[in-house]
């Protein structure tokens, strides 16, 4: 056996809520993410990732209260990215209880901080979200620029070397999301996951598109066998609509020849 | 203090200690017990009247080796005292790999010594059975084998686990007998030791969800 593939449903929160909610039977409440979290711990999700996306910084302590209160009874890996500019705001997430912190348009305008927060907590704790858009939607080849801003903010950066350039500074794992695919139902953008994937040394958790168990499997199958090749694959709306479990997808990942975890843990001690 | 209550978590200042302590208080609850068993400290007169030692540890081997020896090494004495007496200890990653001598990753530093052997980095450029490319650290869910029946009364047959690393501990061939669970990440390496009523794993129970909530009930089960 080897390293799993990884499958992470990512919950996006505002002002302390879940924003599309979770169809979930028999979910308290749906729109809470700490009852999100524990729904999707139980059902054998391999990490859990918060994206905050309040606008206002001063509704931080709602961020951090539900990030404590999940620490307190989900036992796998916690990503909190979204609003996260400063080093104080990594110390105080991590310090509720997350596991890694996941930063995007701070890289960008301060990429210094990469490096200090790799330093404090280890390469582990931190993960580096690009959000990456096509140069030309037909043509690969033009290559993907770097936006920020929840993709409204063209960097100028190029997505490839940027990516580079994260890893060699520390980033942990690269969290690489396709603009052009999200919200779509299309697929990943295979194409940007396999180039990302083959530029850098660290772990690449493919988003942005997820339809379709298909999608998830030609995110993680290896590039020699058509897939994108990435470690991991985060999806939102596939899971939270009720469309598929994560024990289906984790059926289907395995009847593709993909390795993953079997949550089903025997009382056999 | 009453007499040896308490599980503590060492905190030798290395990784996130609260993660641990939350995932014991759940296995006690689990267990019937009360969480309030758990401590977190770094005071060697709490080590010493502890029913129980829990050493995690994430980071570098020599700042973990430093951390005991530090003030006269009064830590490292009383882990010392603790397993000489073998009296329940769970380490976890670090708290496995400091119990060997030395590691590739700090040259001068020492770990307890409790067992024969050493710390090695994963080599760079592994490859698995279908060519891609095998990364450093490993990090994520790999499934870990126990090497014999007692092991797998608390490893679990096949159990998967969540790793973060890039050291495995290599025990001598003469302390060959502590090993209890192995995994694959390009080569198979070490993932769990056993020696009396001491359990070391590489992998973070803490973060593995029904599989490692399981193991720390075993393991506080053991706790008087």
């Amino acid at each position: 056996m080897t390293v799993a593939r990884r499958l992470i449903p990512c919950l996006d929160v505002k002002n302390g809520r879940v924003v599309k909610g979770v169809r979930f039977v028999g979910l308290r409440d749906a729109g809470d993410p700490v009852d999100c979290a524990r729904a999707y711990d139980r059902a054998g999700a391999d990490e859990i990732t918060f994206l905050d996306i309040t606008a206002s910084h001063e509704a931080r302590d709602i961020l951090l209260d539900v990030v404590e209160r999940t620490a307190d009874e989900v036992f796998v890996p916690l990503t909190v990215g979204g609003g996260v500019r400063t080093r104080e705001d990594v110390d105080a997430i991590l310090r509720a209880g997350a596991d890694k912190v996941s930063v995007n348009s701070s890289a960008v305008t301060n990429p210094a901080l990469i490096e200090a927060v790799a330093g404090a907590y280890g390469r582990q704790a931190l993960v580096v979200a690009i959000d990456a858009r096509r140069r030309d939607p037909n043509d690969a080849s033009a290559g993907w620029g770097v936006f920020t801003h929840g993709g409204r903010v063209d960097t100028g950066l190029d997505a490839l070397s940027w990516a580079r350039e994260v890893d060699a500074r520390g980033a942990g794992e690269i969290l690489l999301t396709s603009m052009d695919r999200d919200g779509t139902g299309l697929g990943y953008d295979l194409e940007l996951v396999r180039a990302v994937v083959e530029a850098v040394g660290c772990p690449v958790i493919a988003s942005g598109g997820v339809g379709t168990l298909e999608h998830l499997a030609l995110g993680v199958l290896p590039i020699s066998e058509g897939g994108g090749g990435a470690d991991a694959a985060l999806a939102a709306t596939i899971f939270h609509d009720g469309h598929f479990t994560l024990g289906q997808a984790r059926d289907y990942l395995r009847s593709r020849g993909v390795v993953v975890r079997d949550d089903a843990t025997p009382e056999d001690r | 203090m009453s007499d040896r209550a308490a599980i503590v978590v060492v905190d030798v200042g290395l990784g996130n200690l609260r993660s641990v302590e939350r995932a014991l208080r759940a296995a006690l609850v689990a267990e019937g017990r009360s969480p309030e068993m758990v401590r977190c400290t770094n005071d060697p007169g709490e080590l010493r009247e502890a029913a129980a030692l829990v050493m995690p540890g994430q980071g570098a081997f020599g700042d973990c080796a430093t951390a005991l020896h530090r003030h006269g090494g009064a830590l490292a004495k009383a882990v010392g005292e603790h397993l000489a007496a073998d009296r329940p200890y769970l380490g976890i990653c670090l708290g496995l790999q400091v119990l060997f001598e030395s590691s590739e990753e700090a040259g001068g530093a020492h770990g307890l010594g409790v067992f024969e052997g050493s710390v090695r980095r994963f080599r760079d450029g592994m490859t698995d059975a279908r060519g891609a490319r095998l990364k450093v650290p490993h990090m994520g869910w790999n499934q870990v084998i126990p090497t014999d029946d007692a092991a797998a009364a608390w490893l679990g047959r096949s159990h998967w686990y969540y790793f973060v690393h890039s050291y495995y501990v290599v025990p001598s061939t003469a302390s060959g007998g502590c090993i209890a669970g192995e995994t694959e990440h390009g080569d198979r390496f070490v993932s769990a030791v056993s020696r009396g009523r001491l359990w070391a794993v590489q992998f973070h129970p803490e973060k593995s969800q029904a599989a490692g909530i399981g193991l720390l009930r075993s393991f506080v089960r053991g706790v008087p």
